[in-house]
C-alpha cells in the first residue's frame, strides 16, 4: 500500500479499487482454476496411552483456535453493480444499411444482421456485393440510413456469438524470422476456414434474395460513402 | 469515384482565453458548414484529429496525430470548444482538423 499513505490510523488515503488498480493487482488475478490440492483429513485416528482412555481417539488435524478473533477482520465489500446491456439505437433495426466509419472497411455500406450479446453489431456486405465478411461493429462507428432490406422473418443462426469470433489463443512465435519464415522460404499464408466462408455464404443467401428484389440495392450496396465539398453531415439526413 | 471523407473539416482558431491569459488547455474550433450554435449541437462529443507532419520518424512514419473531442459550443455562432489529449501547440493555430463522425448517434 506504498501509495495509499494514511490519513488517519486505519484510513488510507486511496479506497480499496483505486489501491487496487494503482498497486496493478488486477494483474495477479487468476484467470483460470488451479487445480486443488487434496485436502487433509479433517481428523486422524492417535493412539492414546493410559489405561482408562480407549487406546484410540479421532483428533483434528488442525487445532480450533484458543482464542475467538478479538479484531474484526474486514471483509473485502461486496459489489452489487452490474453491467447493464447496450441498448441499440432505435434507428437501428435487423436489415437497415449501415454506413461504417472507421476501421478497415470504413465508408462502406453494410447490412445489419443482429446485436449480439456484448451490444456489437452483427454486420454483413454482403461479401458478394461489396467485399464485408461477416463482422462484428460498434454502433458508435456506425451511421443508420434510412434504407432496409427487408429480411422478413429470417432467423439467424445462434451459433453467431461473440465467442464465434474470438481468435484462439495463439503461441506467440519467437522470433519475427520464424513468425514469416520456415526452412529459408517464406511461410505460406493460413487459407481462410472452410466453415467461416460456407457460415459467410448461408447468411449471406438469404440477404442477396431480398437485395435482388429491389432494383439498385446492390449498387447502393457496392458504393462506398464518402463527403465532398459543400456536404455537411449535420445537414444531411440519411 | 466518390469522395472517400468520413470527416468535417475544422480550423483551430485558437486556445481559449481571456483578454490577457489564454488557457491552453482548450481549443476553439470552426466546423466548415456551422454556423449556429444549434448546427454546433450536431458535432458535441465528436473525435478531432489533428494531423500534422514531422520531421522525425516514429514508428515509420512522418505523420503525427492529437486527438480530442468536441465539448461545448462557444458562443451562439458556431464555433465549439474542444480538448485535446495533450494540448494544441500554438503552431497549429490556423491549421485545419478533421472533426470525425463518431461517436455516431445518426
Amino acid at each position: 500500500m506504498a501509495r495509499s499513505k494514511e490519513l488517519v490510523h486505519g484510513v488510507g488515503r486511496l479506497s480499496r479499487s483505486q489501491v487496487f488498480a494503482r498497486r496493478a493487482l488486477y494483474k495477479g488475478q487468476k484467470k483460470g482454476e488451479t487445480p486443488k490440492a487434496a485436502e487433509p483429513a479433517p481428523t486422524k485416528e492417535v493412539t492414546v496411552g493410559g489405561e482408562k482412555n480407549g487406546g484410540k481417539r479421532l483428533v483434528p488435524t488442525s487445532k480450533a483456535s484458543r482464542f475467538y478473533p478479538a479484531e474484526d477482520v474486514p471483509q473485502p465489500k461486496k459489489s452489487r453493480k452490474t453491467a447493464n446491456p447496450t441498448k441499440l439505437r432505435s434507428s437501428i433495426t435487423p436489415g437497415t444499411v449501415l454506413i461504417l466509419l472507421a476501421g478497415r472497411f470504413r465508408g462502406k455500406r453494410v447490412v445489419f444482421v443482429k446485436q449480439l450479446e456484448s451490444g456489437l453489431l452483427l454486420v454483413t456486405g454482403p461479401f458478394k456485393v461489396n467485399g464485408v465478411p461477416l463482422r462484428r461493429v460498434n454502433q458508435a462507428y456506425v451511421i443508420a440510413t434510412s434504407t432496409k432490406v427487408d429480411l422478413g422473418d429470417y432467423k439467424v443462426d445462434e451459433k453467431f456469438t461473440d465467442a464465434y469470433f474470438a481468435k484462439g489463443a495463439k503461441k506467440a512465435a519467437r522470433s519475427a524470422e520464424e513468425e514469416f519464415f520456415s526452412e529459408g522460404k517464406p511461410k505460406e499464408k493460413e487459407a481462410f476456414p472452410e466453415s467461416k466462408s460456407a457460415d459467410q455464404k448461408e447468411i449471406d443467401k438469404a440477404i442477396l434474395a431480398s437485395i435482388k428484389k429491389t432494383e439498385h440495392l446492390a449498387k447502393y450496396l457496392k458504393a462506398s460513402w464518402g463527403l465532398s465539398k459543400g456536404e455537411y453531415p449535420h445537414q444531411l439526413s440519411f | 469515384m466518390g469522395s472517400t471523407r468520413l470527416y468535417s473539416k475544422g480550423r483551430v482558431l485558437g486556445h481559449k482565453r481571456g483578454k490577457r491569459n489564454t488557457r491552453p488547455n482548450t481549443s476553439l474550433l470552426q466546423i466548415e458548414g456551422v454556423s449556429s450554435k444549434q448546427d454546433a449541437d450536431f458535432y458535441l462529443g465528436k473525435r478531432v484529429a489533428y494531423v500534422y507532419r514531422a520531421k522525425r520518424e516514429i514508428q515509420g512514419s512522418k505523420v503525427r496525430v492529437i486527438w480530442g473531442r468536441v465539448t461545448r459550443p462557444h458562443g451562439n455562432n458556431g464555433v465549439v470548444k474542444s480538448k485535446f489529449r495533450s494540448n494544441l501547440p500554438p503552431h497549429a493555430f490556423g491549421a485545419s482538423v478533421r472533426i470525425m463522425l463518431y461517436p455516431s448517434n445518426i
